[in-house]
């Protein structure tokens, strides 16, 4: 029995091809992901994420507990509203899942994560608040809409009322606000700008239908694969999990080791990864020549074997991109092999970051 | 449900086949293939003059989502590829059973386009998938 969202009937009316993600219906396109793809690096699209889990962290301890419980800190988050992404290990310092938390003040925080994951999260969650004063709310009584595309901030803010346009006036990336019945965030997993918009289950199927009638293209979840991939924003379950340590999966920027004291779970095994250095590496990877880098491929480095971690066709630069994880000597600027159909082929080493803004970062 | 012309034939592996008189038969995949393929971004074509025998491997069509090997359904020479498809496999999916259209093969044995599907045999070979 599969879940499905709010915005079910909807993604039906505009033709949607709908697949099992995790347990949910979802919409994979609505025709062509490649013309989704491009709608959000040239104007604006929007995807259906209610199946993601919010998860609302209140009370005295909260702040001490998220310090705990996730392995950048949110001592850094001071200004109402300010997001952070971050990773939540495992003692063994494996991947649980990435998530974002709002902060609102040091005793009221709001985290987002992954559906796939939502189960063993909210258990480990609930496990690891044993001692903390906190209450721990999933807000599964929401619906979510992320806006997308250089277009997005202009066609959202012909639907806003005025207090809700002044609320997310001058806004900064990676922040939220609650305006009126509505939950703004400048966030999202295009590369683009945009809002994420946590809308009330009750009215999120006339959100997404004003939304359409702004000319806001409706996007399934292959041209969101795509476009976060083109970003080089990880998908957990692919890129990582578990067994894959933070330092392996380009998340090592998002572990606060400062202060020393600060005993996050996984920080010891962490802390050992990284003095012995072993850890592979997450890279990107590109493929000029015909032919599309697929997940599972394996990678021939001179220092030894890689495996692609995602891997796609890219809309926006007309050739392949892929993530792999690779022996930590591989250099950016390298030139590696990818077997492929039978045959080696080779692909350039870059940053995992291959579209901004609509712009090549290549 | 896919549109399925009458008058092709059709494999179990979702290729059409056209008669085009003398012959000469014309391939490409199924609108029903092209679906459950997605978005179409490399089209690879055998060469012309290639000698095929009914189930090689001689084509692949690489969507966003997978590659998919091509099956000669007839045995004979390649005498044209549609070169189109090389800056427009989108081709494929908006027609597929027109521009779409993947090579043509000079049949060995005209008799071989007998034991392909009809259009009817073709349906049913889907709903058993």
């Amino acid at each position: 029995m599969t879940s499905k969202t709010v915005l079910h009937a909807k993604h039906l009316e505009s033709g949607a091809k709908m697949v099992d993600f995790h347990g949910w219906e979802m919409p994979i396109n609505y025709g062509s992901q490649i013309e989704e793809h491009h709608a959000v690096r040239q104007d604006a699209g929007m995807f259906d994420v209610s199946h993601m889990t919010i998860v609302d962290i209140q009370g005295a301890d909260a702040k001490a507990f998220l310090r705990r419980l996730v392995i950048n800190d949110v001592e850094k988050l001071n200004v109402a509203g300010k997001a952070l992404y971050t990773g939540m290990c495992n003692n063994e310092g494996g991947v649980i899942d990435d998530l974002i938390i709002y902060f609102f003040t040091e005793t009221d925080y709001r985290l987002v994560v992954n559906s796939a994951t939502r189960e063993k999260d909210l258990a480990w969650i609930n496990q690891q608040a044993q001692g903390f004063n906190v209450t721990i709310t999933e807000r599964p009584e929401f619906g979510m809409i992320a806006v997308q595309g250089p277009q997005a901030k202009a066609k959202v803010a012909t639907l806003l009322n005025a207090e809700q346009t002044q609320a997310v006036d001058g806004m900064k990336p990676f922040f939220g606000v609650q305006a009126g019945d509505l939950f703004i965030a400048t966030t999202g997993y295009t590369g683009e700008n945009g809002y994420e918009i946590v809308v009330p289950e009750a009215q999120a199927a006339d959100l997404w239908q004003q939304l359409l009638d702004a000319g806001v293209r409706p996007c399934g979840l292959g041209a969101r694969d795509t476009l976060r991939l083109e970003a080089g924003m990880n998908l957990y379950g692919l890129d990582m999990d578990e067994s894959v340590s933070p330092l392996a999966a380009n998340m090592a920027w998002t572990i606060s080791w400062e202060p020393s004291d600060r005993n996050f779970i996984g920080r010891d095994a962490l802390a050992a990864q990284k003095a012995s250095g072993d850890q592979p590496k997450l890279v990107g990877l590109v493929l000029t020549e015909k032919g599309v880098l697929r997940s599972g491929l394996t990678v021939v480095t001179a220092d030894g074997e890689g495996t692609i971690t995602s891997g796609t066709f890219s809309p926006t630069l007309g050739h392949s991109i892929a993530m792999a994880r690779v022996p930590r000597s591989v250099k950016i600027g390298d030139t590696v092999e990818v077997e492929m159909r039978k045959k080696l082929v080779k692909v350039n080493v870059v940053k995992p970051s291959f579209v901004r803004n609509g712009q090549s970062q290549l | 449900m896919s549109n399925i012309p009458s008058e092709l034939k059709y494999a179990t592996s979702h290729e059409w086949v056209r008669n085009e008189g003398e012959g000469i038969v014309t391939v490409g995949i199924t609108e029903h293939a092209q679906g459950l393929l997605g978005d179409m971004v490399f089209v690879e074509l055998p060469e012309v003059g290639d000698n095929v025998s009914t189930g090689d491997d001689v084509a692949v069509a690489e969507s966003v989502k997978a590659a998919s090997d091509i099956y000669a359904p007839v045995s004979g020479e390649i005498v044209e590829v549609n070169e189109d498809l090389e800056d427009s496999p989108e081709l494929v999916n908006s027609d597929a059973f027109g521009d779409g259209w993947m090579f043509k093969i000079k049949l060995d044995d005209e008799s071989e386009l007998e034991s392909l599907l009809d259009a009817e045999g073709y349906e049913h070979s889907i709903d058993e998938d």
